[in-house]
């Protein structure tokens, strides 16, 4: 199922979110205590776009070429194959970022635990991203101007990921522990992982009319 | 065995059709025609279930289709307008991802069978994206020869097709109907298909 190449897709997301998150330090200056104190919210919020970017093209391609009709009249449930398809966007969108984001970490001056704790939150986080944008995607599909649409939808429910996001960084650098935040995380993902699919395999059917 | 019982169709405001009704029997033909604009795509996404009806219901072997939709789905091959190919895949690559969408394995053996019995066996390795348009269209129907559904709804299988071609995909659904197939199509070719027994739907705006 993951024969959906997309080859174009990771550079864009990559680089944007590579070039936001060094802009901060070239605007901002090289004061360690200022980069390392903005360093969650900024990196969770490059990261965040960066996942955006991509997402109106999650269904669009196979829209257009008929493929998306074809899913819809396979035997097996729509939300299963919607889920691998949202798997494979984070694969090509997310993980890259998680991997990347202790090397950026480290132009803001990050401690090593803050480090640790920024890639574990962004792994436990990034899924939700792709799952509730999965969700935006699908009811904007076929709709004009569809990217600014996704953003005004999808943007609001990322804040919850946001602020937990953010907030177990933060915590680890003022030396608390980052164990709720990161659960509260976890929760975010696991309530996505359970509702998003299903959701978006009923969006998708409305569009398709 | 495939019913449709008076199906009304509503696109924006304007109602398409209504009080469609038909009964599909094995073996069973049904050209469905009409001018440009009146209906006859919408109709057959109705029948495949991807279109709500305004009114009326399908149903295959007697359970509505909604209520059955995995038994239905797995019985139905639909080859709309779009061709459903992904661009950046070979040919071959496309049929193997479209049958196992379709719930079936394909062998290599079997797809290159298939891609020649439409003549475009040489084509097999080239990304879709480089094909001309009948070439594609010619993808796309080779799905036809390596599935074993009994309904098959086709819209506008001959049009971007050669002459030989034609004759080709005619030849192919007469064997499907004389197997105890059955075959929705929409066309403004006129083609013989020989079936055991075909009916014709007009649709009039």
């Amino acid at each position: 199922m993951l024969a959906f190449r997309r080859r174009s897709d990771v550079a864009t997301t990559l680089f944007f979110f590579l070039i936001v998150s060094s802009l901060f330090p070239l605007g901002i200056g090289p004061e360690p205590a200022v980069l390392s104190s903005i360093a969650p919210g900024v990196l969770w919020v490059a990261a965040l776009l960066a996942g955006m970017l991509s997402l109106t093209r999650l269904f669009a391609a196979d829209f257009a070429d008929g493929s998306l009709e074809q899913m819809l009249l396979a035997p097996q449930p729509l939300a299963l194959l919607v889920l691998a398809k949202i798997f494979a966007h984070w694969l090509i969108c997310g993980l890259p970022v998680v991997l990347l984001a202790p090397i950026i970490g480290l132009q803001y001056a990050l401690p090593n635990d803050a480090l640790l704790v920024l890639v574990f939150a962004l792994l436990l986080g990034t899924p939700a991203l792709s799952l509730i944008g999965a969700i935006g995607a699908a009811l904007t599909l076929g709709v004009r101007g569809s990217g600014l649409l996704v953003a005004l939808l999808v943007l609001p429910l990322y804040i919850p990921v946001l602020i937990f996001g953010a907030g177990a960084v933060a915590a680890s650098q003022h030396g608390m522990s980052s164990q709720a935040h990161l659960s509260l995380l976890a929760a975010c993902s696991l309530l996505a992982l359970v509702l998003a699919p299903m959701a978006t395999a009923a969006a998708l059917r409305i569009s398709v009319e | 065995m495939l019913t449709a019982q008076s199906l009304a169709c509503l696109r924006g405001d304007r109602l398409l059709f209504k009080n469609v009704g038909f009964e599909l029997n094995a073996g069973g033909l049904l050209y469905v025609l009409g001018e440009n604009g009146s209906g006859k795509s919408s109709l057959l996404r109705m029948l495949c279930g991807l279109l709500m009806p305004e009114d009326g219901a399908v149903f295959w072997g007697g359970k509505k289709i909604k209520e059955d939709a995995e038994n239905f789905l797995s019985n139905l091959t639909y080859i709309g307008h779009l061709n459903g190919l992904k661009d950046d895949l070979t040919a071959q690559e496309n049929l193997y991802m479209g049958a196992r969408l379709a719930g079936s394995e394909v062998s290599e053996e079997s797809a290159l069978a298939a891609l020649a019995a439409i003549g475009i066996a040489r084509c097999a390795n080239l990304p879709v994206r480089v094909l001309s348009q009948g070439q594609k269209r010619r993808v796309a129907l080779a799905r036809l020869w390596l599935t074993d559904s009994k309904l098959w709804v086709l819209d506008e299988p001959f049009a971007a097709l050669d002459a030989a071609s034609v004759d080709v995909l005619a030849s192919r659904l007469s064997q499907h109907m004389s197997n105890g197939g059955m075959t929705i199509i929409t066309t403004h070719q006129d083609v013989t298909i020989n079936a055991q027994s075909s009916q014709i739907l007009r649709l009039s705006s």
